[in-house]
């Protein structure tokens, strides 16, 4: 029983804060002790699994890259983009959105997005400019708060099934590190396409979760057209 | 033959630089914490394998104090500012996208192309790693389309990278760190403990229930933990591998990739999943804390099950 006392630590360390590497390498020790091995045995049976586990650090390989492209504009060509789109109501932009966002995670660029990039200065205000055009005016606060709390729902639920598309995406690695070193060697290339299915299923139920939020703006436009409100 | 320790052997340069330029940034001032941390990175890249188990298990525990005890900083190298970025966005337009698809592209096509080529009788890439080469191969050849375009100084794709790696942080390492736990916790057998555990409490005799139990307990336990890459080692140790793969023959690959996706369902219902859910609520000045996961939930769940009716359908066809 006391080698869950790793998974205790993982627990608790996560749920109090402590900083997730530490607690990691914490719970890592403390499972070999408990295991009744010797504490130089386990030393250096984390130092061997974390020298076998390597390959999930190469990733990092394309930062360089992706910081000269975005030293170059990227992030600033990413907004004149979006900021482009033309749509009629609040829930076919953030559909917009949801698919460009997907588009870009699949291909790796995981940083084109986010909550504070881009949701906060374009997507937030872009969805709430359309809600209210179809009010002809301002939107009532319940509602700018919907709105608002789902733009940050699409770049959210886009990059979370799409970014596992990508081969050399952190997941995947570390899916096929777990793999080969249980005996079950996989390509990443064959990991990753199992994560297609799930991406277009989480496009059709988000995106007609965002037709029903547009039926539901328009409803309650009607509603407060009709008492004057 | 190129295999994996070309590509190592390339990260770890990479690294090492970063380190190096850390050390001379004075405008941190825990810049020699964060070359301690990016020169340990350096070195479990580059010497991994000469310098013995021992010596890796000390590294990794100085990179998990460095981490723990706050003493990695961010890097802030100077660039251009938004003005001029905002210009050469307006003069490369949506040309600078291309040198970024040549990474997936070159990954992709190479691990088709390089499979075949052949060097005084031998692969010339190690068959196995094909795709993790062309991957460090795509990175190269992004590059080298990239700085032609764009003129930066020679030093920037280092530097940038520096600005980039900082940012991440000492989270660029626990993917690592989780894989490695996920190999200790099966030397110390915790998999077919729980598994035994969960035997003892759900009746884990059917292919849809083993399923069932596996995306449900990956998502439960990353909403728990807040990560989903935590939840991973433990739920497939548990069930995953004894279970789906182990008893019943399902196929590994797919029971990989959409128990992750499971795991992130997880991820969009926790308020433990903070940069994910809660940043955004004070981004956005929502005055309800929830505002965000419960625009998510409906989704989540939803998901969820179609997750489960996926491994379900793919893992065990013949």
């Amino acid at each position: 029983m006391w080698i869950l006392i790793g998974l205790a630590i993982l627990v608790a360390g996560f749920v109090v804060r402590l900083n997730p590497l530490m607690v990691v390498v914490a719970a890592a020790v403390a499972t070999g002790l408990a295991a009744g091995h010797a504490p130089a045995a386990v030393v250096a049976e984390l130092g061997k699994a974390f020298n076998d586990n390597r390959l999930l650090s190469i990733v990092w390989l394309v930062l360089p890259v992706i910081g000269v492209l975005e030293r170059g504009g990227l992030q600033e060509q990413a907004r004149r983009l979006i900021t482009g789109v033309k749509a009629a109501t609040a829930g076919r932009l953030l559909l917009a959105y949801f698919l460009f966002r997907q588009a870009m995670g699949a291909l790796g660029l995981t940083s084109v997005g986010g909550q504070a990039q881009m949701v906060r200065p374009l997507i937030a205000p872009m969805a709430e400019e359309a809600a209210a055009g179809g009010h002809g005016a301002a939107l009532p606060e319940p509602l700018r708060r919907l709105v608002r709390a789902h733009a940050a729902a699409v770049d959210n639920v886009a990059i979370f099934f799409s970014e596992d598309i990508f081969i050399a995406f952190g997941s995947v690695l570390l899916i096929k590190a777990f793999l080969d070193g249980s005996g079950h060697p996989a390509a990443p290339l064959e990991i990753s396409v199992w994560a297609i299915p799930t991406a277009l299923a989480a496009l059709a139920v988000h995106g007609a979760r965002l037709m029903l939020l547009d039926r539901r703006l328009k409803r309650e436009a009607v509603k407060s057209a009709g008492t004057g409100a | 033959m190129i295999g994996l320790g070309f590509v190592y052997a390339l990260a770890g340069a990479m690294f090492a630089a970063i380190a190096l330029l850390s050390a001379l940034d004075r405008a941190n001032p825990r810049r020699f914490g964060n070359a301690a941390f990016w020169g340990l990175m350096a070195t479990s890249l580059l010497a991994g394998d000469a310098i013995g188990a021992f010596a890796n298990g000390l590294l990794v525990i100085g990179l998990g104090l460095l981490a723990g005890l706050g003493m990695v900083g961010r890097g802030q190298p100077s660039g251009p500012g938004p003005e001029e970025r905002a210009r050469s966005a307006e003069k490369f337009g949506n040309r600078l996208f291309l040198p970024a698809l040549v990474v997936p592209a070159v990954a992709i096509l190479g691990s088709l192309v390089l499979k075949n080529v052949m060097f005084e009788g031998h692969p010339l890439i190690d068959p196995k790693q094909i795709t993790l080469v062309s991957l460090a191969l795509g990175a190269l050849a992004a590059l080298a389309v990239a700085m032609p375009m764009l003129r930066p100084p020679l030093l920037a794709p280092l530097q940038e990278g520096r600005r980039l790696m900082d940012t991440v942080g000492w989270a660029a390492l626990l993917p690592q760190a989780l894989a490695a736990l996920g190999a200790v916790f099966a030397l110390a057998g915790v998999g077919d403990l729980v598994g035994r555990l969960i035997g003892e409490v759900i009746p884990l005799d059917s292919r849809l229930t083993v399923v069932a139990a596996y995306t449900v307990g990956m998502a439960a336990f990353t909403a728990l933990m807040g990560n989903a890459f935590a939840a991973f080692p433990v739920m497939t140790s548990a069930i995953g591998l004894p279970l789906i793969v182990g008893r019943f023959g399902g196929n590994p690959a797919v029971m990989g990739a959409i128990g992750m996706l499971s795991g992130f369902c997880g991820t969009l219902t926790t308020p433990m999943a903070a940069n994910f859910n809660l940043v955004p609520v004070a981004l956005l000045e929502l005055p309800d804390r929830w505002a965000v996961i419960r625009a998510q939930i409906p989704t989540a769940l939803v998901l969820l099950a179609i997750n489960t009716t996926l491994m379900y359908l793919l893992a065990f066809r013949p």
